[in-house]
């Protein structure tokens, strides 16, 4: 029966809509996913978060080749990012392979082939809950510092005396973010009842103080012999004309 | 589960049942074959097939990769190498020579909700309460393609229940059954074939693939008798247009599956498996009967 | 990433979490301290950390007669208040999931079978066949065919009363601690060197030295809380130095100035090197050597401790002669010095001159006081009394002993080891309060108190702990108790003693709480109640005794080790054990009669009925033992202990006392404890004008007051690593597990802290032979194999040629692997030297 010019008409109006708003549904589904924080931690040699999304094929082979079964795939409604690889640390850390089979069994080079060394990789940061973890209340566990593959660098111990016994001392344990790779070791063995010490995305603790200072006690006071002055680069000149004219002239009536 | 249309089949000896089942046992046979080789690798360490349907290791050695999947990560901005365009390169050769929907009906594990959905649907005798244009999985694929671009991930392979059944399956996950489950619905009570014959953007990509397919269904017109079962059972029936099977002698659209389904349940035996030379002039391919 | 090894190991995994019989795997339990609820419901008592020597109180908390919480005491001087992370799960350790509740005995077809599987059974039939199996191998043996293991985890009564059942009773000494693993070598040396056992000084040496220095002492593993002190006391006083001698890098290195890495066995010359230093540059403290000091030396071809059929042993000519020595002058002592050139002991132990030349300015340094820590790197030693007189040789003549700050300081592994299996005396040779059984007036004293017929102690000592294993193997021994350690775990070569517990003619009875290795080749477990199960008292490595009450019942039919051996006394009665003489003057003498029962003769004597239960002290608590007895038996007991040591400078306080206090140093004397021994001014026991008085040695020949200056050599050990075995193993602990993992291995959050015990290895090492980290590795020696995973990054940093492991894991039983040589002299094994081979399993 053919349809009058009306009927088509509605029916392509009703698909148009029907296909718009599904697709307006699949891309906000899409970009909430896809841009959201990390909040996972991926296997070594996982590409920035962004990347790796878009990069991982989902194929589940680092997870099968991993000999601890640490890496585990996303699931549908349970955790962000279906189908891609992470792990949990306190259920299973990364045991650091130093022949890293999960880089390799990766097809698309979401988890980067030019990780070669296991102690280079930046999975994630611990952070040490202070009021919960048993070494800064006073008493000898820094289990964390003990059970790291990189022990004495990734973490340290920091002394501290104890005013209140007078005669102990605390035994801190230390993170430090350029050597810890986030592998979870800390947080899988730590004893407290829920994890005194957390391994979470990088970009969550990664912290760094201005780019123009320097730790005056670690570079040391020298001067600069042989000064050099700048002679033919222009003075920098920062902001604008306007801005101060603005502030001078339009600062409002200073005075009652 | 079984095939039989129902109605007006008479009763038949077991074998011969089984007999016309053989296409039908050897496509379960192989998708959950696949499945079963998949998992044993995370099972048991087996080296025989090793990841997903999404990329994965033959024997260790040999690289597959889902075509499509490449495509959108390609289109998502990222520039792929090695391994992985060696494996759609298998994939695709692979395809394009059994043809690109036989991994629909040979390899999808969704098929056989989606079949499951088709054979409940014929028992109940129910309805399709809608009708949906065949073309629009050519606008999923292209939306897939498009959404890839604009959000920087590979858009179907988010949602797709393909994959997910099949992660599902292998890995032993969470609740993509749902998903799974809803299309099992969606197919069995609001549009016939909804699924893999309108919607899925992965089938219509590989049906691209299956332009110079060697294995196509023979047609004899002489022996038809227009009984019409053979469009009863067809997931894509529009192949099997009457018309163009007298011109061609064959099924030539890139749409027809394989499932070889019409060729055992067809009366007058007019519809066989062939082999045809693509090379030749395409409109003048030598049909050959095999078996 | 080759899918082998994935394979392997996942399935490896799999078999030993399988493999590890004995450790339920332990599933994450819900904290029972938070479900108990409110802290206003705890009732709190003061007791003491179940695990190490360093003898931390703790508060108990309980409700509902469950032990539901747990903190450091913060009246005790030792951590005021703090803990390891061990202590830290004090309550944990009782509620392990496969708790032993009931005694269970190997039968098939109804009745004992050696080889039936274990079924519950009553305490009655338990003790019917453990009696008849006792009587038969004791008729067809003798007092010496019948043997204890004992332990420096007893609580001291639990000591005490096996002392007196096995030697006053069974007129045997074949009890023997698993301390005998662990300080027999210092007690040796100090019998030698001071004539009385225990450290002179105290913890508060820590707080007041200038230098600390460790000799083969992990004290930052295995020593926590006392290592806590060190840091704070490095950290407070700038000029504090902390030196670290050991055969590789451990943790106690990130705190040390200097780390001194020696080849093993060269502890021996690097003393010799320090004393050399001393004699040759004038640093001798004359005025301290002439009054105070005599020197001595002794015999050298020692042999090993081996079996005397092993071909080291047939050639040592002085092996009969151990431990004998004989006085000699200091031109003499320091010609034997001659050879112990700092270039020499360098080439030998590989530290570099400059350091062996430090080391000695800063013993010599008259201005610095120094206290010398050491564990089991100088215990656990085929030479081991002789390096511990070593270390007493360095500080005597320096003078730098006895005094606060100034020490020689061997710290005990074990809550007890001083407590119990010393000072009670439950070895094998010895006595209470340091006297042994060879000495007639020792055993004159014992019997008096013990009330005894004279002649009724056995003077011919026992078997030590190890041999006590080659007796069962040579069925020399039929029956042996095991009593709160584990043999057949703890003990260097291994498969022979597991092989003859399940093969030779014997019967073997375990006491303890949880299914230990031992328990698993045994013919009868018996239930234990665990330590807040019980009263009880442990006396901790600076002499404090710390006593506590029961706090909870003990589950089932489980019951104090106490009980245990009392139970098994009511079953002999004196016409079996003792000789009609020995009745008749028993009879004579104490009204005593044949028919009588080692329970009457032993502990429910007309004294220990007069200790009245329920007693006020109890504060309300309960004691399932005393219940029972209707006598206040450990109090009973604990009086008449310590009626050995008073005025004989081992003086310990009433029963009462200490459960009004915080623990106490012995000698107590008019109510207050002793820190510094021997030292004027401090040591009751010294008489004013004498500076230092080392009472120990009065009355002994030639030394009359004074220590002994031993002039030691070094010795090559029996086993070096060579071309077929080209590594040293070295074995020992990590603060996580206690011992055997008995009990810690049982608390789920210390398992998953730490699961495995793992092959520490130099990574070069490890690359040579093929292995990288996590890859399963078989240790190979002479004996046995292990398999572990290999760990080149951990706490641990062997050098190359050199191999640990840690003991705690049933997996990885890795005294399959040492070797079982001993101090000839002390009897303890060296578990930190063999020659073992590493390769890929």
């Amino acid at each position: 029966m053919p349809l009058t010019r009306r009927q088509m008409a509605v029916r392509a109006a009703r698909s148009i809509t029907a296909g718009a708003v599904a697709g307006t549904i699949w891309y906000q589904l899409l970009r909430s996913q896809a841009t959201a924080h990390a909040s996972m931690l991926r296997p070594p040699g996982a590409l920035d978060e962004q990347d790796f999304l878009g990069r991982c094929i989902k194929c589940g082979n680092c997870v099968s080749d991993c000999p601890f079964d640490t890496l585990k795939l996303a699931r549908l409604g349970r955790e962000n990012t279906p189908g891609t690889p992470f792990y949990e640390a306190r259920q299973e850390p990364c045991h650091m392979c130093t022949d890293i089979p999960c880089i390799k069994s990766c097809p698309t080079g979401a988890l980067d082939p030019e990780l070669q060394n296991i102690n280079e990789s930046k999975m994630g940061l611990a952070e040490i809950n202070e009021e919960t973890c048993l070494a800064y209340l006073g008493l000898r566990c820094e289990i964390c510092y003990r059970v790291c593959p990189k022990i004495g660098k990734a973490v340290t111990l920091r002394y501290r005396s104890q005013e209140r016994t007078g005669k102990h001392a605390f035994l801190e344990p230390v993170i430090h973010q350029d050597e810890c790779t986030g592998c979870g070791m800390c947080e899988h063995a730590c004893p407290t009842d829920e994890a005194s010490v957390r391994v979470l995305p990088r970009s969550l603790v990664f912290g760094s103080f201005g780019r123009h200072y320097r730790l005056g006690w670690e570079d040391r006071g020298v001067i600069t012999r042989d000064f050099e002055p700048g002679a033919g680069t222009p003075a920098a000149v920062p902001g604008s004309r306007e801005k101060a004219l603005n502030t001078l002239n339009r600062g409002g009536k200073l005075y009652d | 589960m079984t095939e039989n249309n129902g109605n007006d089949v008479p009763r038949e000896a077991p074998a011969k049942i089984l007999w016309g089942m053989r296409y039908l046992l050897a496509r379960r046979m192989t998708q959950i074959g696949i499945l079963f080789l998949f998992s044993g690798a995370l099972l048991w360490d087996w080296r025989v097939l090793r990841g997903n349907l999404s990329a994965s290791w033959l024997f260790e050695a040999i690289p597959l990769a889902d075509p499509f999947a490449v495509l959108q990560i390609f289109f998502a901005g990222q520039s792929l190498e090695g391994d992985v365009l060696w494996g759609v390169l298998i994939v695709i050769l692979f395809y394009a020579l059994v043809g690109g929907r036989v991994f629909c009906s040979w390899v999808c594990p969704m098929n056989m909700v989606t079949d499951l959905a088709a054979w409940t649907r014929r028992k109940l005798n129910i309805r399709s309460a809608y009708q949906l244009n065949r073309s629009l999985r050519w606008v999923a694929m292209f939306t897939a393609l498009v959404l890839s671009g604009l959000t920087g991930v590979a858009a179907f392979e988010w949602i797709s229940p393909v994959s997910g059944l099949h992660r599902e399956l292998v890995f032993g996950l969470g609740i993509g059954w749902t998903a799974v489950f809803g299309i099992f619905l969606f197919d069995l009570l609001l549009v016939r074939h909804g699924w893999c014959g309108h919607l899925c953007p992965l089938g219509v990509f590989y049906s691209l693939l299956g332009v110079f397919r060697l294995p196509r269904i023979r047609f004899d017109a002489d022996s038809c008798d227009q009984c019409g079962q053979c469009h009863r059972i067809c997931p894509e029936p529009h192949v099997l247009n009457l018309s163009e099977l007298r011109a061609a002698g064959r099924v030539n659209s890139r749409d027809c599956t394989n499932c070889l389904r019409c060729t055992t349940l067809c009366p007058q035996d007019s519809l066989a498996l062939g082999l045809v030379n693509p090379l030749p002039d395409l409109q003048q391919i030598e049909t050959k009967e095999v078996s | 990433m080759s899918v082998s090894r994935r394979s392997f190991m996942k399935t490896s995994v799999a078999t030993s979490a399988a493999l590890a019989v004995g450790i339920t795997v332990p599933e994450q339990l819900a904290a029972q301290a938070a479900k108990s609820g409110v802290d206003k419901d705890i009732q709190w008592d003061k007791s003491v950390c179940r695990f190490c020597g360093v003898g931390c109180g703790i508060m108990i908390g309980t409700s509902k007669n469950r032990v539901v919480a747990v903190k450091g005491d913060p009246e005790c001087p030792v951590n005021r208040g703090l803990n390891c992370v061990k202590g830290y799960f004090n309550a944990k350790i009782m509620y392990g999931d496969d708790r032993i509740t009931q005694p269970l005995l190997r039968k098939k077809n109804g009745k004992f079978d050696k080889q039936g599987d274990f079924v519950p059974v009553s305490w009655d039939e338990a003790f019917d066949v453990m009696e008849a199996k006792f009587k038969q191998y004791y008729r067809e043996l003798g007092p010496t065919g019948i043997a204890v293991a004992g332990s420096g985890q007893y609580t001291v009564d639990e000591g005490y009363a096996a002392v007196k059942l096995v030697k006053a009773g069974w007129r045997s000494n074949n009890i023997d601690p698993n301390a005998r693993h662990c300080m027999a070598s210092a007690v040796a040396a100090f019998m030698k060197t001071f004539g009385i056992d225990e450290p002179p000084g105290c913890y508060d040496d820590i707080e007041l030295t200038d230098a600390v220095v460790l000799w083969g002492a992990n004290m930052a593993e295995c020593h926590p809380i006392l290592w806590s002190r060190v840091t704070n006391r490095r950290l407070t006083a700038e000029h504090v130095k902390v030196i670290n001698l050991s055969p590789w890098t451990n943790r106690c290195t990130d705190l040390a100035d200097d780390e001194l890495i020696f080849k093993p066995n060269t502890d021996l010359a690097i003393w010799n090197a320090v004393a050399k230093y001393l004699v040759d540059n004038d640093k001798v403290n004359w005025d301290f050597v002439n009054k105070h000091t005599v020197f001595k030396d002794g015999p050298t071809d020692i042999g090993y401790g081996l079996r005397a059929s092993h071909p080291l042993e047939k050639v040592a000519k002085d092996r009969k002669k151990a431990g004998g020595g004989k006085l000699i002058d200091f031109a003499t002592f320091r010609k034997h010095l001659e050879p112990y050139t700092f270039e020499y002991v360098s080439e030998l132990s590989g530290v570099p001159v400059k350091q062996l030349e430090d080391l000695a300015k800063l013993y010599a340094d008259p201005e610095r006081k120094i206290i010398s820590f050491w564990t089991m790197g100088m215990n656990q030693h085929t030479r081991g009394t002789w390096v511990n007189t070593q270390a007493y040789m360095v500080h005597l003549l320096t003078g730098k002993i006895s005094m606060p700050g100034n020490g020689a300081f061997s710290l005990t592994g074990q809550p007890s080891a001083c407590g119990t299996a010393r000072e009670v005396g439950t070895f094998a040779h010895r006595l209470p309060a340091d006297m042994v059984v060879k000495n007639k007036k020792h055993r004159d004293i014992s019997e008096k108190l013990w009330k005894l017929p004279a002649g009724t102690l056995n003077p011919k000592p026992g078997s030590p702990y190890l041999t006590m294993l080659r007796d069962l193997e040579d069925e020399k021994i039929k029956f042996y108790w095991v009593q709160v350690c584990n043999p057949f775990q703890n003990t260097a070569n291994l498969n022979h003693w597991l092989k003859a517990a399940r093969e030779k003619d014997n019967f073997i009875v375990v006491s303890d709480p949880y299914p230990t290795i031992s328990a698993q080749v045994a013919d009868l477990i018996l239930p234990s109640a665990m330590l807040y199960e019980k009263w009880g008292a442990y006396g901790n490595a600076e002499r404090r005794i710390q006593h506590w009450r029961e706090q909870v019942s003990p589950p089932g039919e489980a019951k104090g080790d106490l009980w245990h051996v009392m139970e098994f006394s009511k079953r002999f009665t004196l016409k079996e054990v003792w000789t009609p003489e020995l009745i008749q003057a028993g009879s004579q003498q104490f009204g005593y009669h044949a028919d009588m029962t080692l329970y009457e003769l032993l502990y429910a004597t007309p004294e220990a009925k007069k200790f009245q239960w329920p007693d006020p002290i109890a504060q309300g608590h309960a004691n399932h033992i005393a219940e029972e007895t209707g006598f206040f038996v450990h109090k009973y007991l604990w009086e008449e202990y310590r009626q050995f040591g008073l005025g004989k400078a081992h003086d310990l306080a009433s029963f009462d006392t200490y459960h009004k206090v915080r623990g106490l140093r012995w000698p107590v004397v008019n109510g207050k404890e002793t820190q510094w021994r021997f030292k004027e001014g401090y040591d009751p026991y010294v008489d004013p004008g004498k500076g230092f008085d080392f009472y120990g040695n009065r009355g002994k020949k030639g030394m009359d007051g004074k220590a002994v200056i031993w002039f030691r050599p070094f010795a090559e050990p029996p086993e070096s690593p060579d071309a077929d075995y080209p590594f040293w193993l070295s074995t020992g602990r990590v603060l996580e597990h206690w011992h055997s993992g008995s009990m810690t291995m049982r608390v789920p959050e210390l398992y998953r802290a730490v699961t495995n015990a793992l092959l520490y290895m130099h990574p070069a090492d490890a690359e040579k032979q093929g292995l990288k980290r996590h890859d399963l590795a078989v240790i190979e020696s002479r004996r046995g194999t292990v398999k572990a995973y290999v760990e080149t990054e951990g706490r641990n940093k062997p050098p190359q040629g050199l191999v640990f492991v840690p003991w705690f894991d049933t997996r990885v039983l890795i005294n399959k692997v040492t070797l079982d040589a001993t101090c000839p002299i002390s009897k303890q094994t060296d578990f930190k030297k063999c020659a073992v081979k590493v390769y890929k399993a």
